[in-house]
This record gives C-alpha cells, structure tokens and sequence, in this order.
C-alpha cells in the first residue's frame, strides 16, 4: 500500500510523519514518534486506555488512523505537564490515590480532560458518564471521581 | 494506638508522578535495539494429539527468523509448586498433545509484528482429535477421556480439612441444611496483557522485562526450563499493569520470547492481544460446592462437611492452593466444633483455573454466607446475632489450623449494624445484604521450595541521610513500595521522600516470594522494619557517644531528630549523625539488613484480616435487574499502614468483587470461551459503581509491623455473598450460582412464580 505523508501536531510539536494509510493513530504516537505514555489494553475500542484529545475531543486513538488526524492538535498524557509543573487532574489525582497500576491512568486522565473542558462545573453523574468508556481494574473509579469533583470545584487552580 | 509519625498519614504513592504523568515504563512500553517480535500459534482444540508440524513454508517468509515447538525446548513440564513433581504438569509450548484451546504450540519471531502473524498462517499443524471434557462432574466418571496419564479419573489434587468428630456432632444439631452451589470463573483483565521482552546475550546472560507479580519466581522457573543459572537469569519489572493473582506463574510470553531470544541472539518481544490474555492466561477457579451445616436451635454452630469439585482446567498452577484455601475459609471467620472439608481438583480441557484476588475465598464465603443466612431466617435468629455468636475472637485456635491473635470481627459487626439499623425502614424496592469475611496475611507453606527466606530487605544510609531501601517485593499497583517506603520511614525516623525503594529486579533486589496472598505488608513490611532496625542502632551508636544518655534504650530517631525518648528536648540532627557514622565506620554506607520467614504459625498464615461488609441494593421487580447503591465496610487489618492504599484496595475490591458477583462470566462451548473480549466480558464501569464507605476498626497484630495485616485480597471475598443476601432479602431468591446475572434472577424470579 502507497505510504502517506501527513502532519501531526502533538503537544505542541510538530511531527511530519511517512506512514501506511493503515498506521492507528496509537501507533503513530507510540511506536512511530515514541510517546508511550499513551496505552493500549484491548482491540476493540472498549478500555479507553488510548483515550487522547485530538482538537478538544477525547478520542480513542486505536479506533482511528493516523491519516484521520492529520492536520490536528492532538493532546496527549506527556502534555499535560507544563515545565515541570503538574496539570491540577495530575496533581488531585496524587491526592486522591486515583491510580493504582497506572495502565489507565493517562486515558483516564484525557476523558477527564476533555470532560471538564466541555463541561466545567459537571454533576456527579456526568463525571461517572464522562469516565464510562475507560475501565479501570484497580481502584473501583471512586477515587477518580472524587478527584475529577475536587478540579471542577477549584480546589487545584492552574500555575 | 501509638502517635506514629509517618504511618497511616496522607501519604502520597511514592510511583505517582511516573504514573500521572506517563513517564512510567511498563513492559508494554520497553523497546531494545534490533528487538524481535514474536507471536503464538495456539491450539484451535481443546484436546488433540499433535502429529506432525510443518514450519517449512513460514521458515521461508522473509523476515522471519526463529520458529520454535515443544520438540525444541528441553521439554521440562514445569509448575509453581516444585516441591512436588506431580503437580509440575505444563510445558508450556506444547510436547505431543494440546489441552486446551489457546494452548500454545508454535512461536515464531520476526523482524516485524505482521510478519510473525502472517508466519502463523503458514504453520500446518496436524492433530488427532480426542474426545473432550469441560466440566468436573463429568470428568470424574469413570471411562471420560484421560486428560494427563497417572491422574485415575482425571482428579489432579484432593484436599482434606478436619477437626472434631462432624458425625458425632452432626447428631447435637436441631437443624440441618445441605446446599448445592456451583460457582463461575472470573477473568482477572489486568489492563497490561501478559508481556515480555527477553535478551539473550553471547555471555550466556538472559535479561527479561515482564509484567509480573515475582519477579524472584519468573527467574527462577525460567532458569529450570532454559537450563540456565537461577543468577544468570535477571527478571526486571519496574511497573506491573495489574496482576490480581493472574502474573506470578511462568507465563507463555516469558518462555516464548526468552527461547526465541536464545535461538536469535535478539531481544524479542512478545505481548498477548487482549483474546490471548482471556483465552490463555488463567482465571478464577470455579467451583461446584455441596455444604452441610448443623446448628442448634439458639443459632450455635455445631458441625459442617463440605465437598467441592473445581474445575482445574488443563494444568495445575496455583490450583492447589486454591483448593486448600477454599476449603478453610470456608469455615472462616466462625467456630466450628467440628469440621470436614474434601475438595477435589479436576482437570478438564479448558484453560487452567488457578490464583485470583481472594484465591479460592469469595467463592467459600458465599456459599458459606448465604447458607448462614437462609439458616438464621429459618430459626428466627436475627442476621448479626447468629453471626457475632459463632464469630472467631481474639485467642481461638482453630484446630490444628490456625491460631488468631488479633480479631476485630466483633466491632465490624458492631459497626455494620449500626449502619444498617440507621437506614430504617427501606423501600419495598430497596434491601440490603451483609457478610462477614476474612483472609490471610501471606501464605506459610514453602511449595516453591525455596532456600531463601520468605521475604528480605536491604537498608542503605548514604552520606547526606538519604536512604535506598531494597526489597524483593513487588509493587503491581497496590502500593507496596510506598506502604514499605511508610515503614521503613517510620523504624528509622526518617520521612517518606527521603526514600528511594528499588523494587522488581531480582539481579539488585533480595529474594522475595512476591506480591500474592496477600503477603507483603506483614511479610515484606517484617523484612524492612528489621533492616531499618538493623541501620538505626548502627546510628545510635554515635548517638549515643553524643547525647550520653543514661540508658541506650532511652534514644530513638524519629522526623530526622535523633531525641533522648525521657528528655524529648535533647535531640541531635539525624543527618549530621549519619555523616559521622559514615566516618566512623571507614567510609562505608551504613547498611541494614532485614528478613522474614513465618515459622510456626499453623497451617495458612501468621495473621488474618476480619471484616462485614454491607450492601444496598435497587431492584426492579419485574426484570429482576438489580442496582447496587452502597457498599459499606467495616474492615480490620490490624493498624492501617498506608492510608490512601487501604482505602484504594478497599474500593477496588468491591468493583472486581461486585463483578465476579453480577456481571462477570466466562461462558464455555466445548471449551472455547464465548466472550474473550472487553465488549462481550462486562466488568464494572464508572456509571455502575455504588456509593463506597469504610469504617476502619484498628487492632494491634503482634505479628505484623507495627501491628499490620493484610488490606489487599480479604475485601475481595464478601461483596457476592452480601449480594446474594440483599437479592435474598428482595425477592426470597436463594441464588445458588454466580455470577447471579439478570437472567439468571429473571429465570429464578419466574420459577418462583410459577411455584
């Protein structure tokens, strides 16, 4: 199959990427530009593992080319830190043990990501739904929830 | 309780920001120079003779560099219990027969992923299919298909508990119920599938990244295989993603990229797809349980028998365990005058059952629980009253197997009814279930025969104060490093970040049996108080030349002072102590060293957790749909160490614990699992996870650091059985198999109706 030329902006960088038009989008990011903090826990597009931001929606990037992206922002878990300085879901999700394995964490935390971003002050319910698509096997979501709820409310402001 | 300075505070997980910030690298993320990818040709049967394998054509595929079968392996049938050759069964690459399907037969490695997958087509594989067996009831019969040679009706392990006299006692009883339960397997779905990366050097040197629970047992069963040196073998697993009982045996994904590795002189990577984690990894045992239980008219237990039948699957694995710790904690937590449990491990052609969270406990409790309850309704006896009568309190021994310190089954009830009796009067459409459990502390037996001891830990002072602190245990996400870094903290009066843990690499770290039993918070926590210990009086020594005090016993280090304990006002730095200590001792670090073996403490462990836990439930009526609201637990496991980790393992017990009770189910035609993927196989998500309440009850186990017992495994074993109890309650179902599916209470609901 002819290779594709196509242009992905991640976290903030630049990429120019010749790849197979069959290349996943997780593929492109982990294996061809080497971001492994994105994972992969199924085939079928049911454990959000993957979950990234690709212009201000959560995607699971192993459900979609690379060629869908191109062109695109694409927000992953390496870009949520700035300068050493943790994002407030990073620094809550600390607080509240809202990790324990890590395998899901960093879909995790782009579902919560994208979540606020659309819907800054969510009720209980809508955080519960915002999450639905990504399984955690460790913590029983709770710790999640409460850390995703601690954000909304203001108590982790930016800088 | 003693004014601790570190232990159970809010105290970070030591790995979080690797973890939060995605810098943390699991085997799944580890790529070498010149790496090879392997893959798994699997057996598509579940019970065929292999005649003949021609690799030749896949040979040919540009790209493909290794091909490996059973024939080019040493052919050593391995197994985690080593200290008996009976139950060491499985190869692992297949040696003239398959036992199940997914078993694997051929592994290939190649320059790229698609090539080894297209490799796999090109394989032909002849077999000689064989009459097949699923289930224990009918493997057992005389004439069904020999599954292993040696085994007379295919039965692989019996086990047998008793004390007291069951007939004698039988004959005080005023009631007697007998019960039939069959219990499902449940799939572990770590979100990490099994995986490996192995390098195998010139030197003779095999390195190998995995996803594992023991590292210690991965070196050592792959050393056994391979023909190697247990030394020259390192095993590396820096971040773990999820074990859950499923990662601490010889996985195909270790031997298969280890014996490529060696075949090529590449590392070779080998990760399962999530349908080889499901189809070919192992699971929850299930079980077929037939319990008779006696009790007085007043509610007093007087005598039970129980018999189980588990399905065993192809191979032997943790099974054995399984089988003794189902059987025991099926008497847990009550006295019993007298008891007798025989359980029968059976092989059938369906992938192997072995260790999972709660390891043969959950499906005991339930059986146990339910029966209890229906017991109670039947006597009139009040749920609590028949429990806090016949439940274990400190100083029971319970005969010839076990002997209980601390117990704080009492308060749990205590608090649990408290709770209850706050909610009042539920809604017609509303009930709530209870059940008591409990678990062991780490496992006493030495089946792995090791000559080392259960669990060791090195303590290393540099210069400047800071501490590395070395252990054999593993964190998989519990938070074991940090539970340990707390205590370490804690014995040698130093704060949590002063501590690096260096953990999963057994050529740095000192043997340890691993993450599994629920084990290293007692076992691994002994090992590094001790170390921690050993490297603090090394300090007081200099402390004391300079405080002087009257009595060396009066001085202690605790937040980075060293104090004279009866004059708390004199102190010394911690770190200006240790540079002189440093000195004085000709450069050296000051080292620590710490160990534990458990050593006459019965049959199973050191020490046990107590617990009840209750649950609310919603339930429609019609459909017989339920809702889980609340989970509440009162939950004793002696002094809380970790706080946040307690609190995380109590949480996600009831998601993994809820699912193997309503949602989880791992259905088999002619051995092939139905459902090996994340949309078919439902685990909890989010939207379904009820409300989550701890009460912590603190007792003090002497033989725990610093009082401690497990936090980890026990919370899986209740939440079913109190389940079962609220769906009880809601309908006057008695549920006898999990998991207890919609359908499965829709079909109860509609029985019952028509009776």
């Amino acid at each position: 199959m002819e290779k594709r030329l196509i242009h992905l902006n991640v976290n903030g960088e630049d990429y120019e990427l010749y790849i197979n038009p069959k290349t996943l989008l997780v593929e492109a990011i982990r294996d061809i530009i080497g971001l492994t903090g994105t994972k992969r826990g199924c085939e079928s597009g049911s454990c959000g593992a993957c979950t990234v931001i690709v212009d201000g929606m959560s995607v699971k990037s192993c459900s979609v080319l690379a060629v869908q992206a191109d062109g695109k922002k694409i927000l992953t878990v390496e870009g949520l830190e700035q300068n050493g300085k943790l994002h407030p879901l990073q620094r809550a999700f600390l607080d509240y043990g809202s990790f324990q394995c890590g395998f899901c964490t960093p879909g995790m935390l782009m579902s919560a990501k994208a979540l606020l971003d659309e819907n800054p002050n969510p009720t209980k319910e809508e955080i519960k739904e915002g999450i639905d698509g990504n399984i955690c096997r460790c913590t029983g979501y709770n710790s999640i929830i409460r850390a995703i709820e601690a954000v909304a409310k203001g108590q982790y402001k930016e800088g | 309780m003693k004014n601790y300075v570190v232990i159970n505070t809010h105290i970070h997980n030591i790995d979080g920001i690797a973890k939060v910030t995605g810098r943390a690298q699991y085997t799944f993320d580890i790529t070498l120079p010149n790496m090879l990818y392997g893959k798994i040709l699997r057996s598509p049967h579940p019970h065929a003779r292999i005649i003949d394998i021609d690799v030749s054509k896949a040979e040919r595929l540009p790209g493909v560099k290794a091909i490996v079968t059973g024939k080019d392996t040493l052919g050593i049938k391995q197994g985690i219990w080593r200290r008996y050759k009976e139950l060491c069964d499985e190869p692992i690459l297949a040696i003239e027969k398959v036992r199940y399907i997914g078993e694997p037969v051929v592994a290939v490695a190649a320059t790229r992923e698609e090539i080894a997958e297209e490799a796999l087509d090109l394989i032909e594989v002849k077999y000689e299919v064989l009459p097949a067996v699923f289930e224990p009831p009918e493997a057992i019969k005389k004439g069904a298909p020999v599954i292993h040679e040696g085994f007379e009706r295919n039965i692989n392990v019996t086990r047998h508990i008793e004390w007291g006299d069951v007939d004698e006692a039988m004959k005080e009883a005023d009631y007697i119920r007998e019960d039939w339960f069959r219990i499902d397997g449940q799939h572990h779905v770590c979100m990490e599938t099994r995986c490996a990366v192995s390098s195998y050097t010139p030197d003779g040197k095999l390195l190998v990244y995995t996803s594992t629970q023991a590292p210690y047992y991965i070196q050592v069963l792959l050393a056994w295989v391979l023909g190697l040196k247990e030394s020259d073998v390192r095993v590396i697993s820096k971040y773990t993603g999820g074990g859950f009982g499923g990662k601490f045996e010889l996985d195909a994904a270790q031997f298969v990229s280890a014996i490529l590795s060696m075949k090529t002189y590449r590392p070779v990577k080998v990760v399962f797809s999530r349908e080889e984690d499901f189809i070919a990894s192992k699971r929850r045992t299930p079980m077929y349980y037939y319990t008779r239980t006696g009790v007085k008219k007043d509610g007093t237990f007087v005598a039970r028998e129980t018999r189980v039948l588990t399905n065993g699957g192809a191979y032997t694995g943790m099974g054995a365990t399984a089988l003794y710790l189902t059987g025991f904690f099926h008497s847990f937590p009550y006295k019993w005058k007298a008891y007798r449990y025989d359980g029968f491990r059976v092989y059938t052609n369906t992938m192997p059952s072995s260790a999972m969270r709660g390891f043969g406990a959950p499906q005991a409790t339930f059986c146990s629980e339910l029966q209890i309850e229906w017991i109670a309704k039947e006597l009139g006896i009040d749920p609590f009253e028949i429990r806090r009568k016949n439940g274990h309190t400190p100083g029971y021994e319970v005969p010839g197997q076990a002997y209980i310190q601390s117990c704080g089954l009492r308060e749990c009830l205590d608090e649990i009814e408290k709770w209850v009796k706050s909610k009042g009067e539920l809604p017609p459409n509303r009930a709530i279930g209870i059940s008591c459990y409990g678990f062991m502390s780490g496992g006493i037996f030495n089946w792995f025969d090791t000559p080392y001891s259960f669990s060791s830990a090195v303590v290393q002072i540099n210069y400047d104060g800071k501490v590395d602190l070395f252990v054999g245990a593993q964190d998989i996400g519990q938070g074991s490093n940090t539970t340990l870094a707390i205590i370490c903290a804690e014995e040698l009066g130093v704060r949590v970040e002063d501590i690096r843990v260096h953990s999963g690499d057994t050529a740095v770290c000192p043997p340890d049996l691993g993450a599994w039993g629920s084990r290293q918070t007692l076992m691994a926590g002994n090992a590094v108080k001790m170390a921690a210990a050993d490297a603090k009086r090394q300090l007081l020594e200099i402390g004391a030349a300079k405080m002087r005090p009257n009595i060396v016993y009066d001085l202690d280090i605790r937040d980075r002072k060293l104090i004279n304990l009866s004059r708390p006002e004199r102190w010394v730095d911690y770190f200006e102590v240790v540079k002189d200590a440093l000195r004085g001792k000709e450069g050296q670090k000051i080292i620590g060293r710490g160990f534990y073996t458990p050593h006459r403490k019965g049959m199973i462990s050191p020490a046990y957790s107590y617990g009840v836990q209750a649950v609310e439930i919603e339930v429609d009526r019609e459909t017989g749909k339920i809702k889980i609201l609340n989970c509440v637990t009162a939950h004793d496991c002696g002094q809380p160490i970790n706080k946040l980790g307690v609190l995380g393992q109590l949480e996600g017990a009831v998601a993994m614990a809820a699912g193997f009770g309503y949602l989880e189910y791992m259905p088999f035609e002619e051995g092939k699992l139905m459902n090996p993927n994340l949309v078919d196989y439902k685990v909890m998500r989010s939207t379904e996870m009820p409300e989550t309440e701890v009460i912590e009850i603190e007792t003090y186990e002497p033989e725990g650091p610093f009082g401690a017992k497990e936090a980890g495994e026990g919370l899986t074993n209740p939440t079913a059985a109190a389940l079962g109890n609220a769906i009880f309650h809601a309908f006057g179902l008695q549920m006898k198999e999990v998991p207890m599916t919609p359908e499965r209470i829709w079909r109860a609901l509609r029985e019952k109706k028509e009776k």
